[in-house]
């Protein structure tokens, strides 16, 4: 065993439907460790929330997990039930969603939201957990927060909200967080305030990280490794640096260049032609192959690509060449 | 020189955001009102590209939502092909000048009536004016990414990206000169933006539109537009070309924005992230609204508000620009 936080293998989401049976995870595996940032990107529907909410056991129904583990700490999880899930989720997972609302009751002052949790998953005391409550507003960056802890989740701005929850999220110490498009809504210099809050964090306190999230940019300044998913399967998976200046797959290759930065000086983006196929249609072979430049036969015919079926990076028959020497 | 298609002088709107008027009684409270945009001024040359850049409720929409008559001026004046839109008395004109109008909105779930088929919701724009809408649907569908059998579908059975497409299909329906898109892309993948982005700039040669093109992406601002507007508390701080812009930003909460930006090349950048949040836009800061959080505010900005100025080829509203573009040279 690895000293991983958390261990994905062979995941597999499946949502059974009149038709047919979807899966919009697709025999998903991987690890995220002490203090690591494992950054999420992939189109809209590519199975991200789906995986990270496999994971903390919050499905929704009908989708279920029909196969694969899920291990946190050294601990199988992915069969937990009810009880037992939720104080995993409390206690060793943090979560931070795009929308701060839906983490906070907006009925409840926030210092109470935060004693509230500390309480049920540490053992100490009402007073104690006051303190904690205050200290952790604190290192989220809350301007007085002795004084704003009997505030109402709606008497603060956005960005601010979104630092309540990343102070719920942390306060219990969980050894994941798993934070889904956590800065989609905000402006950028509040964006800049959080990703350095979560990448301090996971720094000091070796908290592993699932950041999920659209913007490469975000992922270049704070993820260490990268997951790319298309179609529920995950296309590639490396270094941060390696996937977005030197992408194996075509399609993390087309993403990456279809970014405006990427183009700069060009009138036209480059772009990937068609789009992601929808779960019920997915065609033979390599999910990918109708949008890409080098399909061949074998991409059309063979069964889907893996990762440890290919060069344990890139999901591709046909990996793009790394070109010696780049800039 | 031409005169410019749009033109936007001394543009300013106010929002009554009191209480309803028994609380004010009772609670003894004064009239609240919001500032939302504050003599702003700019031109867009024919078959530009004007972006306006800024963060959350520095009064982007709002300047649209005026551009397009969607929204009353409290001050101030839009004209669009040389039309007073607000006071022009003439009912043909300003319908035949709002007919060259079209946006695009930020929200692509409450744009899209969810009871009309695809087809009827594109063509909906020109079939009000009695146009001809056979195959439109169809046509415009495939350009901007989707298939011509979507054209028989309803709006859920669509993604949020998708549906964005659809809407700037119904935009550009109607064939108008100038489309005030409201972050077009914000709702959508980077795969999708660059095909988005690529069918506005291809239109744009094609039919010579004119964009006025709201984001508060940076990066998409930089490829897009031929000039920049810099929003922040509703005025227009700084307004350059997007080289002038990121290259040297003049105005300190410019330099803010570019550097607190995330950079696809910034692997593990660490950078003293931004302080402070945007103020109260009810009770703005005295003098220069950017004072609080600017690491050159002296005195003369708290008591003074800056007055756009022209520096080199840039408009910029700060009392320290020149020290700003020493100081802060933002390496592009
Ligand atoms: N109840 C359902 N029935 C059928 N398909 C579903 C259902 N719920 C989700 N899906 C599909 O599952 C897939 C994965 O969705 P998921 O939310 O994980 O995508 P994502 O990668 O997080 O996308 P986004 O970037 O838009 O958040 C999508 O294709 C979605 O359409
Ligand atoms: N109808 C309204 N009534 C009261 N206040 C309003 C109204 N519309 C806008 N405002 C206020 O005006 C200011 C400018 O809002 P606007 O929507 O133009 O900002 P924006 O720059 O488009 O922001 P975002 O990036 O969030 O879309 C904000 O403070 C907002 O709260
Ligand atoms: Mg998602
Ligand atoms: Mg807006």
């Amino acid at each position: 065993m690895t000293d991983a936080v958390l261990s994905v293998r062979d995941l597999v989401v499946e949502i059974p439907t009149r038709h047919a049976v979807l899966r919009p995870v697709d025999q998903v595996s991987y690890e995220i460790e002490k203090g690591e940032i494992l950054g999420v990107v992939g189109e809209s529907g590519a199975g991200k929330s789906m995986t990270g909410n496999a994971v903390i056991g919050l499905l929704d129904r009908p989708a279920r997990i029909a196969s694969g583990e899920v291990w946190l700490n050294g601990r199988r999880i992915d069969a937990l039930k009810g009880d037992a899930m939720r104080r995993v989720r409390g206690r060793e997972i943090g979560m931070v969603f795009q929308d701060p609302l839906t983490s906070l009751n907006p009925l409840l002052q926030i210092g109470d939201q935060l004693t509230e949790t500390m309480l049920a998953h540490l053992d100490i005391s009402e007073t104690e957990g006051r303190k904690r409550a205050i200290a952790a507003l604190d290192e989220v960056g809350i301007p007085a927060a002795a004084s704003r802890i009997d505030s109402y989740p709606h008497e603060f701005s956005g960005g601010m909200r979104q630092r309540v929850v990343i102070a719920l999220a942390l306060c219990a110490e969980p050894s994941l967080v798993i934070a889904d498009e956590p800065t989609t809504a905000l402006d950028v210099s509040v964006q800049a305030q959080i990703i350095s809050l979560l990448k301090r964090l996971c720094r000091e306190r070796g908290t592993a990280v699932m950041l999920v999230t659209h913007d490469m940019g975000v992922i270049a300044e704070a993820a260490d490794r990268v997951a790319v998913m298309y179609a529920g399967r995950l296309a590639e998976l490396g270094p941060v640096r390696d996937v977005i200046q030197r992408a194996r797959h075509p399609y993390t290759e087309g993403l990456m260049a279809s970014t405006p930065l990427a183009s700069r000086g060009q009138t036209r983006l480059r772009q990937i032609p068609g789009s992601m196929p929808r779960l019920g249609a997915l065609p033979d072979g390599c999910a990918f192959h109708p949008r890409c430049p080098k399909a061949q036969d074998k991409c059309r015919r063979d069964p889907s690509p893996r990762l440890d079926t290919c060069d344990g990076r890139a999901a591709c028959w046909y990996p793009v060449e790394q070109r010696e020497a780049a800039e | 020189m031409t005169a410019p298609l749009v033109s936007v002088q001394g543009l300013t709107r106010i929002f009554d955001v009191s209480k309803p008027w028994l609380n004010r009684v009772i609670e003894r409270l004064p009239k609240a009102r919001l500032t939302a945009v504050s003599d702003v001024s700019f031109d867009i040359p024919e078959r530009e590209v004007y972006a306006l850049v800024g963060e959350s409720g520095s009064g982007k929409s709002t300047i649209g939502k005026m551009v397009v008559g969607l929204l009353n001026p409290s001050g101030g004046v839009v004209s669009v092909e040389g039309v007073d839109l607000s006071r022009e008395t003439d009912p043909a004109k300003v319908e035949a000048v709002r007919s060259d109008i079209q946006m695009i909105f930020q929200d692509p779930f409450a744009s899209l009536n969810p009871r009309w088929k695809v087809r009827d919701i594109i063509a909906e724009p020109v079939a009000a004016r009695g146009g001809d809408t056979e195959g439109l649907a169809e046509r415009l569908l495939e350009q901007v990414g989707l298939a011509a059998e979507d054209a028989g579908k309803f709006p859920h059975e669509f993604s949020g990206g998708q549906r964005q497409r659809i809407c700037i299909a119904r935009a550009l329906a109607s064939e108008p000169k100038l489309i005030v898109c409201d972050e077009p892309t914000s709702a959508l993948d980077v795969s999708v933006q660059a095909q988005v982005l690529n069918l506005m700039t291809d239109l744009k040669e094609e039919f010579g539109l004119t964009y006025l093109f709201i984001s508060h992406d940076l990066t998409v601002v930089q490829h897009m537009s031929d000039r920049i507007g810099v929003l922040y508390l509703g005025r227009l701080v700084e307004e350059a070309d997007p080289d002038t812009l990121f290259e040297r930003p003049a105005h300190p909460y410019s330099q803010m924005l570019l550097s607190s930006a995330p950079r696809m090349d910034g692997f593990g950048r660490e950078v003293e992230p931004p302080k402070g949040e945007i103020p109260d836009p009810i009770n703005p800061p005295s003098g220069c609204a950017f004072n609080p959080r600017c690491p050159l505010a002296s005195d003369l900005c708290r008591a003074e508000r800056p007055e756009l100025r022209h520096l080199e080829d840039r408009r910029v509203a700060c009392h320290h620009a020149e020290k700003a573009l020493g100081a802060g040279a933002e390496p592009a």
